[in-house]
This record gives C-alpha cells, sequence and structure tokens, in this order.
C-alpha cells in the first residue's frame, strides 16, 4: 500500500499543478495578512478562501486526477494486489497532497499570523475539506465512466455545497419562519461539510455576536466541547462514507 | 487449474458471457479463437478478475478468485491494448512493476534482452509506437516468471521478427510445463504452438477440443482452414 502511495504522490508532484497550488495559496495568504490591519480581519478573509477555494481545488483536480489515472489504474488490478489497496492508496495520495499543499501554501502562514484557537480551527477545517472533497472526487469518479459527465458531476456537487444548499436553506427559513427553525437548523447543517466548517470557525471568532438568537442557539451546541466533538465525528463521516461507498463500487468494477 | 463454471456476463443488453464453462491445466496451451465481439477478451478479463461476472464462478488451483486476490501473482496478462501512465518512461513502468511485486523472488528479463528494450528506457510511454508498447506488455507479462500465460492478440502490431521472437518464448515456456492461453486472429501464427482449441461465438462456448481431434474431424491440417471449416458448417 505504502508503495502505491509512494508512486501516486510522486506522479502528482510531476504534475506541476499541486505545486502552483500551493504557491497560489501562499502569495494569497500572505497578501491578505499584509493587506488587513488586524490579523483577525485577515482570518475572515481567509475563510472564505478556505470554504471556496479549497473545496473547489480538492473536488476537481481529484476527479480529474482519477480519470487520467485509468491506465495505471488497469495495470494494478492485474496484478496481485487487492483493489481496496489500490483505491484507498489512490484516495491517501490525492488526499495527502492536498492536505500538505493546504498546510504548507495556507495553514502555516494562518498560524504565523494568528496562533490563536480560531486560526488552528481554520486550519484544521481546512485540511478536513481537502480531504471530504477528494472523497466527494472518488465516489463522483468511480459511478460514473464517462469523463465529461464525471467532472460535470464534481463541478455540480460543488456549486450545490457551496452555493445551492444555502439557498435551499434560506428557502426553508422563509418558508417556516413562523415556527421556531433554530433547533432544526443544527441539524440540517450536519449534511453539509462547507456549512459545518463555516459555522464552527465563525463561533470561534467575535462576529459571531452579531448572529442574534440563531448564533445564541448555535454558540450552545456548537460552542461546547460535546459540540465540536460531534461535528468532527461529522466531518470525519464525511470522508469515511464517501470513500466506504466508493471502495464498494470499485470492488464491482468493470474495467 | 482455472475452472470456470457456468460464467454468465452482461453489458447492458449484450451477453458477452452466456454460461461459459471452461477447464484449462498445466502444460496445455489453449488457443481462444473466434469472430470479433464473441467474448474473448470478456472471458480473459473474468479470470484476471477485471471484470466482475453476473453469475457463475471461477476458480484457480481450488479456490474462488472472488476472495483469492494473491492468485494474480501466478498469472503474467499481455492486454489486447497495453495502457500506461502517459509521463512514465519504460525504464519506471519496469522498475514500478518490480517495486510493486516483492513477491517474486527473480525476474526473467529475457524477452527485454530479446527485443533490445535497454536503449529505450528513457522513453516515455506516451511516445511509444503501437508495437514498442506491445513489446513492454509482452515484457512485464513474462517478468515474474508466471505459471499461467494469458496473451491476448499477442503479435498484432509485432513486426515479423518480434512477432517471432515471442513465439519462440511461449513455446520455451510451455516446454516448462506453463499453461498458456493466447487469444490471436492470426490463426497461422497458432499452428505450432497450440495443444487445444476453444472456439467461441456471440459469447457462447460452441467447443473445447484437442487439436489433433480437429484435424481428425475436418481433414484440415492448418488451424486457419479447419476453424473455417468450422464457421462455415456452423
Amino acid at each position: 500500500m505504502q508503495k502505491i502511495i509512494k508512486y501516486v504522490i510522486t506522479d502528482i508532484l510531476r504534475n506541476k499543478i499541486m505545486l502552483a497550488y500551493t504557491a497560489f495559496l501562499l502569495i494569497l495568504s500572505f497578501s491578505i495578512f499584509s493587506l488587513e490591519d488586524s490579523p483577525s480581519k485577515g482570518l475572515l478573509s481567509m475563510l472564505n478562501i478556505v470554504l471556496i477555494i479549497v473545496p473547489l481545488m480538492s473536488i476537481i483536480f481529484s476527479t480529474i486526477y482519477i480519470y487520467n489515472s485509468a491506465e495505471f489504474i488497469e495495470l494494478l488490478v492485474s496484478q496481485p494486489l487487492r483493489r481496496k489497496t489500490i483505491w484507498l492508496s489512490l484516495f491517501a495520495g490525492l488526499a495527502g497532497s492536498l492536505s500538505i499543499a493546504f498546510l504548507a501554501g495556507a495553514g502555516i502562514v494562518v498560524l504565523i499570523y494568528e496562533p490563536s484557537i480560531t486560526g488552528l480551527m481554520i486550519t484544521v477545517t481546512g485540511v478536513f475539506l481537502s480531504v471530504i472533497f477528494s472523497a466527494i472526487a472518488m465516489l463522483a469518479a468511480v459511478t460514473t465512466r464517462d469523463k465529461a459527465k464525471g467532472i460535470g458531476t464534481a463541478i455540480l456537487l460543488w456549486l450545490y455545497f457551496s452555493l445551492l444548499f444555502d439557498g435551499l436553506v434560506l428557502f426553508l427559513l422563509f418558508q417556516f419562519s413562523d415556527y421556531p427553525m433554530e433547533k432544526p437548523m443544527i441539524l440540517v447543517s450536519l449534511f453539509n461539510p462547507i456549512d459545518l466548517s463555516r459555522i464552527l470557525i465563525l463561533l470561534k471568532m467575535d462576529i459571531s455576536a452579531m448572529m442574534g438568537y440563531t448564533g445564541a442557539i448555535f454558540k450552545d451546541f456548537f460552542g461546547t466541547g460535546t459540540g465540536i466533538l460531534i461535528s468532527f465525528i461529522v466531518l470525519l463521516l464525511w470522508i469515511v462514507l464517501p470513500v466506504g461507498l466508493s471502495v464498494r463500487k470499485f470492488n464491482n468494477k468493470d474495467l | 487449474m482455472i475452472i470456470a463454471t457456468n460464467v454468465t456476463k452482461k453489458f447492458g443488453r449484450l451477453k458477452a458471457l452466456d454460461n461459459v464453462s471452461v477447464t484449462c491445466n498445466k502444460g496445455e496451451c489453449i488457443a481462444l479463437v473466434g469472430p470479433n465481439g464473441s467474448g474473448k477478451t470478456t472471458l480473459i478479463k473474468s479470470i484476471l478478475g477485471m471484470v466482475v461476472p453476473d453469475s457463475g464462478f471461477i476458480t484457480f488451483n481450488g479456490n474462488n478468485i472472488l476472495h483469492h486476490w494473491k492468485y494474480r501473482a501466478q498469472i503474467g496478462y499481455m492486454p489486447q491494448i497495453g495502457r500506461y501512465p502517459d509521463n512514465m518512461t519504460i525504464g519506471q513502468v519496469l522498475d514500478m512493476m518490480k517495486d510493486i511485486r516483492q513477491d517474486s523472488p527473480t525476474f526473467d528479463e529475457d524477452l527485454i534482452h530479446t527485443f533490445d528494450l535497454q536503449p529505450l528506457y528513457k522513453k516515455r510511454m506516451r511516445t511509444l509506437s503501437g508495437g514498442t508498447r506491445q513489446k513492454v506488455s509482452a515484457c512485464i507479462s513474462f517478468l515474474f516468471n508466471p505459471d499461467v500465460l494469458i496473451l491476448d492478440e499477442p503479435t498484432a502490431g509485432l513486426d515479423p521478427v518480434a512477432s517471432e521472437q515471442l513465439k519462440e518464448k511461449i513455446i520455451l515456456e510451455k516446454k516448462k510445463g506453463k499453461l498458456v492461453m493466447i487469444t490471436s486472429h492470426v490463426l497461422s501464427d497458432l499452428d505450432e504452438l497450440v495443444t487445444q482449441v476453444i472456439y467461441m461465438q456471440d459469447g457462447v462456448l460452441r467447443f473445447h477440443k484437442p487439436i489433433e481431434e480437429i484435424r481428425t474431424d475436418t481433414g484440415e491440417q492448418k488451424l486457419a482452414r479447419a476453424i473455417a471449416h468450422y464457421m462455415q458448417h456452423s
């Protein structure tokens, strides 16, 4: 397994996109922190990068990479290797290099300028989002044989998680504005890893005071130790479930 | 050695394999022949576990291949169209295969020498011609000294010299008592190799006979003529 991971990572490093991504994050985060007068304002801008660019990059790069490794996968499947090993190694290589790129490009800068619990929270959720979205990409790529369809699905999934889902939530809130929706909202937010990360980070910032009653309810749940534990378990589930499902599909796939 | 029992595989509506049962033993050299789209490659891929049958099962040395992935260590597979990571060189691909296959103590690099591939080691896979690619596939399939060789259209795309060299290698391995399965449309290539013939049509296994029986049945010495005889009379 380690050997295959090694080959996957060397292959990813050989196509320079991952290095460009790291450099891009590095330049962006440095300029954000030097432009803003206080680091906590910089964190707010970093939040948007973590919540939008990281998932986009992870899901699209991973999907395209899986499709491009079709030959590599085919070569390995005829060898005495367990299919699960091949698939998990691909995932580990992808998720690992995406996380390292994020840590090197954004995580370290954040921790330098804002070595607080908020900075740590942004870094940790950024890594989680990198891994979660490559897990979702694995599932999208194994489900469809057609490359264009698979990449299209990946982009739509990203759109859904970063834009459409919020729209749906707002719609729900308006429709049920006569009812107390704060508690159900906590449950709903668990269904979107981006929303969950946003809430986790925002609650560690001062601006959470401005979110009113909903903010208070959220703080009641996500602010406590159990709340944070549950959120991270849910984030873990967002990794385990797509990967587990994709392994099952890959095991029965005809190559 | 390899026993397939009632293997059926459908791709959508098309039945690629229809209730195929076949037994292959050590020391045999089996030609898998049939028209295009008759299910030869699907049968080979099912044996390798690359295609999962809808029903039926395949055993290798008595173990169901569904749960025993290790059996593939004993199979050398040469695909019809060898597909390799585009931006790796020949040398890197060969090294990677050796690195992954630590189970094999020695490597059989005869073919690399006979094909004279070493000067090409620095060439990237995407720049290779179809024939050179085919040579790489052949080298990889023989590299780990497998007990079973499964060759899908081995001579297609090879020049006459390389084709002869590959044939000699196959004969050599056959003499060591290995099981060899070959599909080919160039039946004249098979004449001096095979001991048994499996004929497939529309996913159905029509017959599985020793070559002597085919020769006496049809009265033809050449395999190509004998098969043509069957095709006309079926």
